[in-house]
């Protein structure tokens, strides 16, 4: 429940930053004020250039949660559909994508979103891209696992009887009995995609500035530390209760798809 | 009578000679052994044997059901209507299943999909087979829900399978399969999951719906009772074989075969106790053979009170007794 809130709070955040952000993000700097500590004016600070911290972490938002969503979903989609095809058809098929899998899983995901950074260049659509590609493996191993014991269900051997074809079984009969491990999964792979988009704004391949990014505004404040503490805090903070609100959410949403421990009918 | 029906309509299904083996660590399972036999037209044909003869492999060899790469049929012809089902593509054979050849099973408790309502699950069925509509395919699974006796169709459609009882879940199997006008539909031990009167009621309805839809069945099941009650055909299989076949009155009245003898005297007579003291209950003694390591000669050698030596050795062929009956017997091989 309060992962649910806390992922709600920032989805609301983000779609009414322009309303919610007492300053603009980008445009009211003013060097008079910089590096301020909070104060009633500028409840999370001001940083080097005179920007409200608060508004820029509202603003931020969005970008966290876009790349969180957007790349997951593509991991999702990668993942689905590659572990659903080898679970069910097996064969050499299932070799190469388990091979592929396996490769996957053995590169780090950021030094794998590193490369492909390099090679594409700096930029918003570039992360989702690298971060879209690099993090399908869970999902897509989990999947077939989970094809593997589902397709040996009576009902799937039913509509096989039945004269359905493989895709209509895989994706009317397989697919919506699995996507509850799936949609953990995502909660936890998009946690993930946060912080690498962090990481990779930290490093200055992300995000490019001015355009307000936790990880990028992380990164900047590394200067200021010692002297100004709340620049680099306030950021950190955000994206702390970001992923503890996706990873709860993700254990909330397992313990409610278990019939064993949720308690609806 | 039997005869002249036959003769009529002809051969519905038609399997000759099938064989089908598993390959696994510990050797060849020969699964199905040389099975031959045939289903007309409007007949109900049983097999019965116990666990592991080779009874569900047959109907799953004809639905080209085999677990591949581990199974695989290795020979034989199975024919509907004069055409090798084991021959056609995949693809042309998925237009057949459920469409002309249903199938229902054993496990009414997980053979429908906990995710969606009845109703949807008999229209997408409706829809992959019959191309009709969303609304008239809804219309027509409601329709199949009264069929099969569910009470209010209109409001059980729209529930999903942990709101009904087994034997409702059952009836639901029943209407799926029957949703499209099948030709054959093979039922592997329908009742075995269900209560004693909940199966009456299912054999019942089978019964009265093959006649209503004009279809055939094949019964696969190791209840002597049912088979009595409904089958017109028996065939006894054991260890992969065909041992004896008969109409139903020749299998239960006069039965050849020691171990079709064995079977109806194992079947615990209601009030026997108490005419005739407490006495045990018959057995076979010992147990159905490995199939990685079949006797050479008669697979019911081991347990046969009635063996000889030649049956220790020798393959023993089918024996026709009459043009209907066949055992695969050494005591009958001279005659």
């Amino acid at each position: 429940m309060v992962g649910f809130c806390i992922t709600l709070l920032v989805i609301f955040m983000a779609i009414f930053a322009p309303v919610l952000a007492p300053y603009h993000p980008v445009d009211d700097a003013d060097l008079m004020v910089a590096e301020e500590a909070p104060s009633r004016a500028f409840w999370f600070g001001t940083d080097s250039q005179g920007r409200d911290i608060l508004s820029r972490i509202i603003f931020g938002a969005r970008i966290s949660l876009l790349v969180g969503l957007v790349s997951q979903l593509l991991n999702s989609v990668i993942g689905i559909v590659l572990g659903l095809t080898a679970g069910f058809l097996g064969k050499w098929w299932d070799d190469l994508v388990m091979g592929l899998t396996n490769i996957m899983m053995s590169i780090p995901s950021l030094v794998f979103a590193l490369a492909i950074m390099a090679l594409l260049g700096p930029g918003l659509i570039n992360v989702l891209l690298a971060l879209g590609f690099t993090n399908w493996s869970y999902t897509c191993r989990i999947t077939r696992s989970q094809v593997l014991s589902t397709r040996e269900l009576n009902y799937v051997k039913a509509a096989e009887a039945l004269g359905y074809g493989k895709i209509r079984i895989m994706f009317t009969q397989v697919l919506p009995n699995i996507i509850g491990p799936i949609l953990v999964i995502a909660t936890l792979g998009a946690a993930g995609a946060i912080l690498i988009e962090a990481a990779l704004s930290f490093l200055g391949l992300g995000t490019q500035p001015p355009t307000p990014s936790w990880g990028g505004m992380l990164a900047t404040a590394r200067e200021q530390l010692f002297s100004a503490p709340w620049i680099s805090i306030f950021p950190g903070l955000a994206i702390f209760i970001t992923v503890l609100g996706l990873n709860l959410s993700g254990d909330g949403l397992r313990d409610f798809l278990d019939p064993r421990t949720s308690r609806r009918q | 009578m039997e005869k002249s029906n036959m003769d009529d309509h002809g051969n519905l299904l038609d399997v000759q000679g099938l064989k089908t083996y598993f390959h696994t660590f510990d050797g060849i399972a020969r699964a199905v052994d040389d099975v031959s036999f045939d289903l007309n037209k409007g007949e109900t044909l049983g097999i019965v044997g116990e666990s592991g003869s080779g009874k569900s492999v047959t109907a799953l060899s004809i639905m080209r059901l085999i677990p591949e790469p581990l199974g695989k049929i290795v020979h034989g012809r199975v024919l509907l209507n004069g055409n090798d089902l084991l021959k056609i593509p995949m693809n042309d054979m998925r237009d057949i299943m459920g469409n002309r050849i249903s199938m229902i099973f054993q496990e009414p408790m997980t053979s429908l999909n906990p995710l969606f309502t009845v109703g949807d699950q008999i229209s997408e069925m409706v829809i992959r087979h019959m191309n009709l509509s969303k609304k008239e395919s809804w219309n027509r699974s409601v329709e199949m829900l009264e069929k099969v006796q569910i009470p209010s169709p209109e409001k059980r459609a729209h529930d999903y399978p942990h709101q009904l009882s087994g034997g409702m879940r059952q009836r639901v199997m029943i209407a799926m399969a029957l949703s499209c006008n099948p030709e054959i539909l093979i039922a592997d031990e329908p009742t075995t999951a269900l209560d004693v009167t909940i199966q009456a009621q299912v054999i019942d309805l089978m019964m009265q719906l093959k006649d209503d839809f004009d279809a055939s069945i094949l019964m696969i099941t190791h209840d002597l009772a049912v088979i009595a009650e409904i089958a017109q055909r028996v065939i006894v299989m054991y260890a992969g074989r065909i041992v004896e076949q008969g109409d139903v009155y020749t299998i239960f009245e006069n039965p050849m075969h020691p171990y079709t003898r064995a079977l109806l005297k194992s079947i615990p007579k209601l009030g026997n106790r108490s005419t005739s003291g407490r006495e045990p209950l018959h057995v076979i003694k010992g147990v159905v053979p490995s199939l990685y390591h079949l006797p050479a000669g008669c697979s019911f050698y081991p347990r046969c009170s009635e063996a000889m030596d030649i049956c220790r050795t020798d393959p023993i062929k089918m024996v026709a007794l009459d043009p209907t009956h066949r055992v695969r017997c050494a005591h009958y091989a001279t005659h």
